[in-house]
């Protein structure tokens, strides 16, 4: 089997469409969704409808917190006001159904010695970043799963560890990189449709549950047609303008 | 609970039919498997009660990398796992000795010791061209493989201490103590440097130290503050050791061994090539050294050696991601085209110039009847020959290149291209510049040289064309792109 991960699509539907493609030429038989598909963006109906039909096809999804705040009535508290305000467009861009759906993505999943969460393992409501060695230990301790995969941070990582301390790898793309079992790893694919890392190339990663080895991609996508939508629909205009730039 | 390994047992399909060998670190056992034509061997890491967390860590960081390596100089990886709690790595038997018994035979010929170090040196340039630095070289890990066809060639062994650039550093991350063989390790490795390719070089050196004389250039040290001396303390001269050694062999190995890697080959390949050139390579300090230079020496070198600081070489090298290239231009002295000549010169300065560490082959073929015939035996042989060398310094002169940065070659052959691609492929040559001949009744008669080159040389080929008034902009033709 082979899992193609997406996290923190944002309503980006180019960027979505062209990890998907990418993974799909990659071999990949499985898809998990790591949570914030919505939020940001100008296709929030697209890109739900889309991994509800992924979904129905065998593939898992959680929950991340612009899904929570796009659905809940008590929206954002930790967001900032442009954010928030984005959040209230989308709600309005979603149906019934689409509602529905975001509401019942479970926080985790679990499966086999894999964790898939949105944030981090010991408190996923919570949403603590997973940004540095010691909040990657913390999460890898509090889960008995030798994998985890997470978003929430839009930045490519890969955490180890073989005792209580972790430790940070700055993946390159395209590099298959072997997880062996002895260790506890962490893995955040980085943002498919929200890149923050200064390369505005779409992120994901695929991992092969034989060779248990994990490959991180970049995806070049039309941005600038993101970017148009976005404006179109009069959300803020950094939204589109850092698509670009990859900020 | 570790398991008891006897002949018949199964590991993940594969069957243990005899042990080879039992380290104190890994039992390596020949095994069998019903789809794999190739001979197998298993390797297993002890792993009881006791055992430290290091060789645990070792053993993962040589299944996370085998798999990504590949070509000649490596063994090829099958698979690997755990079958309870013992972990295993299969991969392939490669047929050959290692050079440790050769140790029992030292002190070895010069030519010989510049023989394996070549092939040595050639299997680290595939390695490092791979993101990957071994950081353990010592004679039982280079195993001498003859192939079919009668050719030697290195294979690496044990890459349980190696680091690889693209992967995460589970031994540096989990260890602060250095990690290497005491007698072979370079300088920046005891200082807990792991990312630098010209460690291995220094551990080379190391090796071809003790098969040209007998000895180690530093002991066998134990302590930490024996380790340490080999940053301030310069190992004896070889030729003090082995009086009929020749400079250019004693240039070499000290060369290898120089403190800061800087001063060391900018690449395995430049190591390589000067091992297998002799005659080109230029005497200077080290090959005259004869003792310990005395007080003022040594206080130099220990300044020099405090100096060396972990965390700038670490830096250093993760910046320095272009690798120095080696350079061939190949230039047909007979073809009587100046425009032609002066794009080739342009082209080949452009090159040199733009990489300050690279290094110049100029090379031309001198044309005999068939193979085999040697020219060089008559008197008339020797004078062409000669005429060719003297004519292509005269052609490289406007270059201006230091003679550390450039050598000469004729070659003798009766197939120009083959000459040319076997010349690049046997010196890790990084890059071919050459010109693309005009359309001659020869040519038609014989093909073109360059476009053979193109489609069968091993690297990057440039073939360069004379500017012309109306096609100024097609000058320069690189690779992948045939003549016309």
């Amino acid at each position: 089997m082979r899992i193609g991960l997406l996290a923190d699509l944002h309503a980006n539907r180019e960027a979505v469409e062209a990890c998907f493609q990418a993974l799909r030429e990659a071999a990949c038989d499985r898809y998990v969704f790591l949570g914030d598909l919505v939020g940001y963006g100008a296709d929030p109906a697209w890109v739900v409808d889309f991994v509800r039909a992924q979904v129905d096809a065998g593939a898992t999804a959680v929950l991340g917190n612009h899904d929570d705040a796009a659905v809940a009535a008590t929206a954002g508290g930790a967001m900032n006001a442009r954010a928030e305000a984005a959040i209230a467009w989308t709600s309005t861009q979603l149906d019934a159904g689409q509602h529905a759906f975001l509401q019942a993505l479970p926080l985790s999943v679990s499966e086999e010695d894999r964790l898939y969460v949105h944030a981090n393992a010991w408190a996923p409501a919570a949403w603590g970043y997973v940004g540095n060695a010691l909040a990657a230990a913390r999460s890898m301790a509090a889960t008995p799963a030798r994998l985890t995969f997470c978003g929430h941070v839009h930045e490519p990582a890969l955490y180890h560890a073989l005792d209580a301390s972790a430790h940070h790898f700055a993946p390159k793309p395209g590099v298959s990189i072997p997880l062996p079992h002895t260790r506890r790893w962490l893995a955040i694919p980085g943002s498919c449709g929200q890149p923050r890392d200064h390369d505005p190339a779409a992120a994901c990663a695929w991992f092969d549950c034989r060779s248990r080895a994990l490959t991180f991609l970049r995806v070049p996508y039309d941005h600038e047609r993101a970017a148009a939508k976005i404006r179109a629909a009069g959300l803020p205009e950094a939204f589109a303008s850092r698509l670009a730039s990859g900020t | 609970m570790p398991i008891d390994l006897r002949p018949g047992l199964d590991i993940g399909g594969y069957t243990l039919v005899e042990p080879l060998h039992a380290g104190g670190m890994a039992t390596l056992w020949r095994v069998s498997h019903p789809q794999q034509a190739f001979p197998l061997l298993a390797k297993l890491p002890n792993i009881g009660y006791g055992e430290g967390v290091s060789r645990i860590v070792s053993f993962e960081v040589e299944r996370m990398l085998m798999p990504s390596l590949s070509g000649p100089h490596v063994p090829r990886f099958v698979a690997s796992g755990e079958t309870g709690d013992q972990p295993w790595l299969v991969m392939e038997r490669v047929s050959g000795e290692t050079l440790q018994p050769l140790l029992e035979q030292t002190p070895l010929a010069a030519e010989r010791v510049a023989a394996l170090g070549a092939a040595a040196a050639l299997a680290l340039d595939d390695l490092h061209r791979q993101h990957v630095v071994h950081l353990d070289i010592k004679p039982g890990n280079l195993l001498l493989h003859v192939d079919a066809q009668g050719h030697e060639r290195i294979v690496l062994l044990d890459f349980g201490l190696s680091h690889h650039a693209h992967l995460p550093d589970l031994l540096g991350e989990q260890f602060s103590e250095p990690m290497g063989t005491a007698p072979y390790m370079a300088p920046e490795q005891v200082l807990g440097v792991r990312n630098d390719p010209r460690s291995d070089q220094f551990a080379l050196g190391a090796t071809l130290y003790y098969l040209a004389t007998g000895e180690t250039p530093f002991g066998a040290p134990t302590s930490d503050g024996g380790l340490r001396r080999r940053l301030y303390q310069p190992p004896r001269p070889p030729r003090e050791l082995q009086p009929s050694m020749p400079r250019w062999l004693q240039e070499i190995i000290l060369r290898c061994l120089e403190v800061d890697p800087d001063d060391r080959y900018p690449t395995a390949a430049q190591l390589a090539f000067d091992l297998q050139h002799p005659e080109q390579v230029v005497l200077g300090e080290r090959a005259e050294r004869i003792r310990d230079d005395g007080m003022l020496g040594s206080a130099k070198r220990w300044l020099r050696g405090f100096r060396l600081d972990a965390e700038e070489l670490r830096a250093r090298q993760a910046r320095d991601e272009l690798r120095p290239p080696l350079i061939v231009v190949a230039v047909d002295l007979k073809q009587g085209d100046p425009a032609l000549d002066t794009a080739l010169l342009d082209v080949t300065r452009r090159l040199v110039e733009t990489a300050p560490n690279a290094r110049l082959a100029c090379l031309t073929v001198l044309r005999v009847a068939r193979i085999g015939m040697d020219t060089n035996i008559d008197v008339e042989g020797r004078n062409r020959h000669v005429k060719r060398l003297i004519a292509l310094r005269h052609w490289a002169r406007p270059l201006g290149l230091t003679e550390q940065r450039i050598t000469f070659h004729v070659l003798e052959s009766a197939d120009i291209a083959e000459a040319i691609i076997d010349y690049a492929r046997n010196n890790a040559i990084d890059h071919i510049v050459m010109g693309a001949r005009g359309i001659t009744g020869m040519r038609r008669l014989l093909g073109s040289v360059s476009a053979r080159v193109v489609a069968e040389a091993n690297c990057t080929t440039t073939v360069v064309r004379a500017a012309r008034h109306e096609a100024a902009a097609d000058a320069m033709d690189t690779a992948g792109r045939k003549e016309e």
